[in-house]
């Protein structure tokens, strides 16, 4: 009989693994992908191509340079690429795309120490970089239809500041705006999705909207406007929700969500940039390990000293 | 009411519909002295004495222990040092038996009162038959008035179905024995917690149980750890046990089902804790089934028994695939607290990946602990950080390791977090 094998219980696990999980998040991002090419065309498929592309290969050299273990494989890079790329608008030249995942993958992730360190989303990050180094190119965006080859391109205003755009529009996402973040009804199949697979818990996504929707209609704004318009969909369900850079309990994610939500509303409402959902998560994500001091789990059945029998010890 | 967190599992449990066989008596057997919570007994016999079975052939003047009987009756081969699965070392007698099988002659205890109740109890070499072993008169004995006996038969492990083949089989002996411990400790309610994926122990329950019993059957959802003592308490009673208090604090007591089982068959014949129902599972198993073996069997027999190759088994496990210890030898001998033995064919050992913060673990944790921030207070030795995450709190059920899709070893961290805390807090 050979050596029989000895290690500390439990003996089974479960079979979600960080892999399976990525794997549900870029199939959860599936349809917003495809309301994308049907969109904005071959350009778009093209440019998350480029996105994911780069971002694994930059994960890859990373890990390399640094001499660690490749962790590839985990698909987290992939994540990030594909979610970077449905924050840009459509006609952004490819180089730029690149220096958006090096961003991402390299500054924000890796040199932190890589997945489950980095304190920003690197997605978010990325955006907020680029938006602020290559304004023109970040803010112009295609008119759905209207192709995105450079000779024939027609450019709108984004719908947060025309408001000219029909709500059913804004829903099934038939205006100008970044790849992914237009089609509101894409983004929440692939939202509800991640919840009813229980990758991400609904809290975030609920106090997010929900605050941007209660604050809107105290200030008397249109309300599904605001809901539908921007990447509020976007960053509510796939940003706010990474795991790594938001809190880790129930109460940390709706204090997240609430203060993402506050952000975004006051940026969109009295800030000089249209959007506010990315600052608003970076925001958050900066003050994440304070929220999780602040919100940890309360032990079962856990004595508390009373504040008098401290003083008296 | 606070919702405890529990996690799914696979009930795997292969043996539920098989009838429990009795094991033929082994040629040998190996009878730690320490099968209990508490004081190791000392051997009364000497190499080359004939034994019988139900002799008494261990104890200790110490309270806080029990008595051991032999299994079997034979001749004392040896007393030899016996490394236990927890590590630590006590004294075993070796017997080798004759194929007589004569036992000493069994009198039912004289139980007039709680006293000789509780005297009875320890003479029959009872503890907990759950897993932890628990002195069986100690718990039957606190300082405060007992107002409610938990019964627990929500046996949450997988595979494990001994507790389960008790209650199809011998449903009399569990009430008879609920029945001896309300009468004699006046505890006015009981109740049976099962989980409700044992829909035909509950129906049988009901079946018996009179309507002014005061024996009720509560139906547990069929989540893990439903068996473990707090978890238990709460789903049955509501109450939850505050850190360092025990059970009898709220007036409660928490039994094995087997346990109360065993302590009606003894009060009628007095024979001792010699046998006991064990479930042989495990993918390597062929015959997966519940066997009645003696005392001190060796493992290797119960493996025969089942037709196992043993050539096949990568991990033997003493209990369930949640709590149970890794054996290193087949020759380890069954002990009062051995509810089940799974011979594992596989084995995937899973390399640890960065803690990606998903909360899983944090979600899974009965306690309503942080098993991330645990461990990495533990990596950094911050004593202060330990304490305050209360890590003492953990009652290694597992389940945050299970859920952890970064394959990190979360409660095993936690159980050496327990050793580098100062004693005494």
């Amino acid at each position: 009989m050979k050596n029989l094998i000895v290690s500390a219980s439990p003996h089974r696990r479960s079979e979600v693994t960080t892999q399976k999980i990525m794997l549900l998040v870029i199939i959860s991002l599936l349809p917003a992908i495809a309301a994308s090419a049907v969109f904005f065309g071959a350009r778009a498929i093209a440019l998350i191509a480029v996105c994911c592309s780069s971002a694994v290969l930059f994960e890859y050299l990373c890990r390399r340079v640094m001499k660690r273990e490749q962790t590839i494989s985990d698909m987290s890079a992939a994540v990030t690429g594909i979610i970077l790329a449905l924050n840009l608008p459509p006609t952004l030249p490819y180089w730029i795309a690149i220096v958006g995942s090096f961003i991402a993958i390299v500054i924000v992730k890796q040199l932190f120490g890589g997945l489950g360190q980095n304190f920003a989303n690197p997605a978010v990050t990325a955006r907020i970089v680029l938006m602020l180094s290559f304004t023109s190119h970040m803010t112009t965006w295609a008119v759905p239809g209207s192709g995105v080859s450079s000779d024939t391109i027609v450019t709108g205003a984004t719908p947060l500041v025309s408001g000219e755009a029909s709500l059913t529009d804004l829903f099934i996402g038939n205006v100008g705006g970044c790849l992914g973040e237009t089609s509101a009804l894409a983004l929440l199949i692939g939202g509800l999705f991640l919840i009813f697979k229980k990758i991400i818990s609904p809290s975030t996504p609920a106090a997010f909207i929900g605050t941007v929707a209660l604050l809107t209609w105290i200030s008397g704004g249109n309300v599904m406007y605001q809901l539908l318009s921007g990447g509020l969909f976007l960053g509510a369900f796939f940003m706010a929700t990474d795991y790594v850079t938001t809190p880790v309990t129930t109460k940390g994610k709706v204090v997240f969500g609430i203060g993402c939500g506050l952000v975004t509303f006051i940026i969109r409402k009295f800030g000089s940039y249209p959007e506010g959902v990315s600052f608003s998560i970076l925001l958050m994500n900066i003050l994440t390990p304070y929220i999780d001091m602040f919100t940890k789990t309360k032990p079962l059945g856990m004595k508390t000293i009373k504040k008098e029998e401290k003083k008296n010890a | 009411m606070l919702r405890l967190n529990t996690i799914k599992l696979k009930h795997s449990k292969n043996t539920e519909n098989t009838k429990t066989v009795c094991l033929p008596v082994p040629s040998y057997v190996k009878i730690p002295m320490s099968m209990h919570m508490g004081a190791p007994c000392e051997p009364l016999v000497k190499k080359g004495d004939r034994v019988l079975a139900g002799q008494k052939i261990g104890d200790n003047e110490a309270l806080f222990s029990v008595p051991v009987h032999s299994s079997v009756s034979g001749t004392v081969k040896d007393i030899t040092d016996y490394r236990m699965i927890n590590g630590a070392v006590c004294k075993a007698v070796e017997i080798e038996a004759d194929s007589e099988q004569e036992s000493v002659s069994y009198t039912p205890p004289q139980i007039t009162d709680k006293e000789s109740f509780i005297r009875a109890i320890r003479e029959s070499g009872s503890c907990g038959l759950g897993g932890a072993g628990f002195p069986t008169h100690i718990k039957l004995n606190p300082e405060k008035a007992i107002d409610t006996l938990i019964i627990n038969a929500a046996e949450c492990e997988p595979y494990i179905t001994s507790d389960y083949r008790q209650i199809i089989e011998d449903a009399e002996s569990v009430l008879e024995g609920i029945k001896i411990i309300m009468k004699y400790l006046s505890v006015p309610k009981t109740i049976i917690g099962i989980e409700s994926n044992k829909p035909q122990a509950i129906e049988k329950f009901n079946e018996l149980i009179s309507d002014n019993s005061g024996i009720t059957v509560h139906t547990l959802p069929s989540s893990y750890p439903q068996g473990a003592e707090k978890v238990l308490i709460h789903s049955t009673t509501g109450i939850i046990a505050e850190e360092g208090k025990l059970p009898s604090d709220y007036g409660i007591i928490v039994m094995n089902v087997s346990t109360a089982a065993f302590i009606y068959k003894y009060s009628v014949t007095g024979e001792p804790l010699i046998s006991r129902r064990i479930t042989i599972d495990g993918t390597a198993v062929k015959n997966p089934l519940n066997v009645i073996a003696p005392i001190g069997t060796p493992v290797s027999a119960l493996l025969e028994f089942s037709d196992t190759d043993t050539n096949k088994i990568r991990k033997l496990i003493a209990g369930g695939p949640m709590m149970g210890s890794c054996l290193i030898s087949t020759d380890t001998p069954v002990v009062k607290t051995s509810n089940s033995f799974l011979a594992m064919a596989e084995y995937n050992e899973i390399k640890p990946t960065a803690c990606i913060r998903c909360a899983r673990c944090i979600n899974a944790c009965p306690m309503s602990l942080m098993p991330t921030e645990l461990e990495k207070a533990y990596h950094r030795k911050d004593i202060n950080a330990l304490l305050k995450l209360k890590v003492n709190l953990c009652i290694n059920c597992g389940a945050c390791t299970y859920v952890c899709p970064a394959g990190r070893k979360l409660a095993e961290t936690h159980q050496l977090a327990k050793t580098i805390l100062p004693r005494n807090k």
